[in-house]
């Protein structure tokens, strides 16, 4: 059997779907205040938390990959295209700030009760349909400084990718031994 | 039985389960996580059903619907409606389920809500712009190691903290 296995159905989706928003909820995401307060640096669970899931999975597709079970090229990898790659992160950082959500989170919250979730997630369909009204004045800003196609770190910095995995470790290693003492540092 | 909800989990065990989700999202399906594939078919049905010339006209909603194509019919809908389950089932476990309005302390219910439609006005339209949100692009493309993924976090962070910053008498 080799992987990924290109399931697309009902099935997989509420399955994945499911461990995903009740990872979120346990995490305390559903709560803008929750969530916020790591951009005011109160809490870094919203960190630690994503990195945590980042590096997981990493090293998870790392593994099944050397182990020859998971063919790389059927793996999804986004390309960048520098401006609108950083400018959406821009946006959806600025919405979080002023919202409290981003998109999933939004959903998260809405399921736990919350009434700013539903009416952050009803800005995004506004916001998509603002997007759409704009979109082929957009065009060129959206397809500059394209990068190679689904490139990944340790291609952009020429090194194998156990010494990206293993400074994102001490990177996320580093900021959670800083941040989840009992007396915070910051 | 008590009206205290349970302890949040451990930020660290809250991310191990999360990695494992979308390590085996990626297994089953060769691609991660997201969330704004979904607000987008949301957006581009509603505008079918709402304007259908004008919409069949856009450039961008246009071929989500052309030949009456259902943008709904993804696997992008089944995950976001597994994790409104998981959600849910994740709150009413705890007993963290309650209706309420969350966001800036300082502000009545109207400042609160007005501040989240913004919000969400302004992240859906960032999310077009970068083709995906935090869930697609932030989680799951860093976790491929892509450099499009840690791009959109330095954009998202760095925003994120500085407006954050900013705002903060609003929050305590």
């Amino acid at each position: 059997m080799s992987f990924p296995l290109g399931d697309t159905g009902l099935l997989s989706g509420l399955v994945c779907g499911l461990i995903f928003g009740f990872a979120l909820e346990r995490a305390g995401f559903a709560s803008a205040c929750k969530l916020t307060a790591q951009l005011r640096f109160r809490d870094w669970a919203v960190f630690n938390v994503m990195f945590t899931a980042i590096l997981v999975c990493a090293v998870g597709l790392w593994l099944l990959r050397l182990a020859g079970v998971l063919a790389a090229d059927e793996i999804y990898v986004p390309t960048t295209y520098l401006w609108a790659t950083l400018l959406g992160g821009v946006g959806v950082g600025a919405g979080m700030a002023i919202g409290g959500y981003c998109p999933g989170t939004s959903v998260v919250g809405f399921m736990s009760g919350k009434i700013d979730g539903l009416v952050f997630l009803i800005g995004i369909v506004i916001g998509t349909w603002v997007f759409a009204g704009a979109y082929e004045g957009l065009t060129p800003m959206l397809e500059a400084r394209p990068g190679p196609e689904g490139q990944t770190l340790s291609q952009l910095l020429h090194v194998p990718d156990w010494v990206v995995l293993l400074a994102l470790t001490a990177v996320a290693a580093a900021v959670g031994w800083l941040t989840t003492k009992p007396a915070a540092r910051i | 039985m008590s009206d205290q909800s349970q302890p949040l989990w451990k930020p660290h065990a809250a991310g191990a389960l999360l990695g494992v989700g979308l390590l085996l999202t990626f297994v089953l399906t060769g691609h991660g996580l997201g969330g704004s594939g979904f607000t987008t078919a949301v957006a581009a049905s509603a505008a079918h059903v709402v304007a259908p010339v004008a919409t069949a006209g856009n450039a961008y909603l246009g071929p989500m619907v052309d030949g009456g194509r259902n943008p709904l019919d993804a696997w992008i809908t089944w995950q976001v409606i597994g994790v409104a389950i998981g959600a849910l089932i994740g709150a009413i476990s705890a007993r963290r389920f309650k209706w309420s309005v969350d966001g800036p302390t300082r502000l009545g219910k109207t400042g609160r809500l007005t501040m989240a439609l913004i919000g969400g006005v302004i992240a859906g339209f960032g999310a077009r712009v970068s083709l995906g949100c935090t869930s697609g692009l932030g989680l799951s493309g860093a976790a491929t190691l892509a450099t499009a993924g840690f791009v959109f976090l330095g954009g998202f962070f760095v925003t994120g903290g500085l407006l954050g910053m900013a705002t903060r008498r609003l929050w305590q």
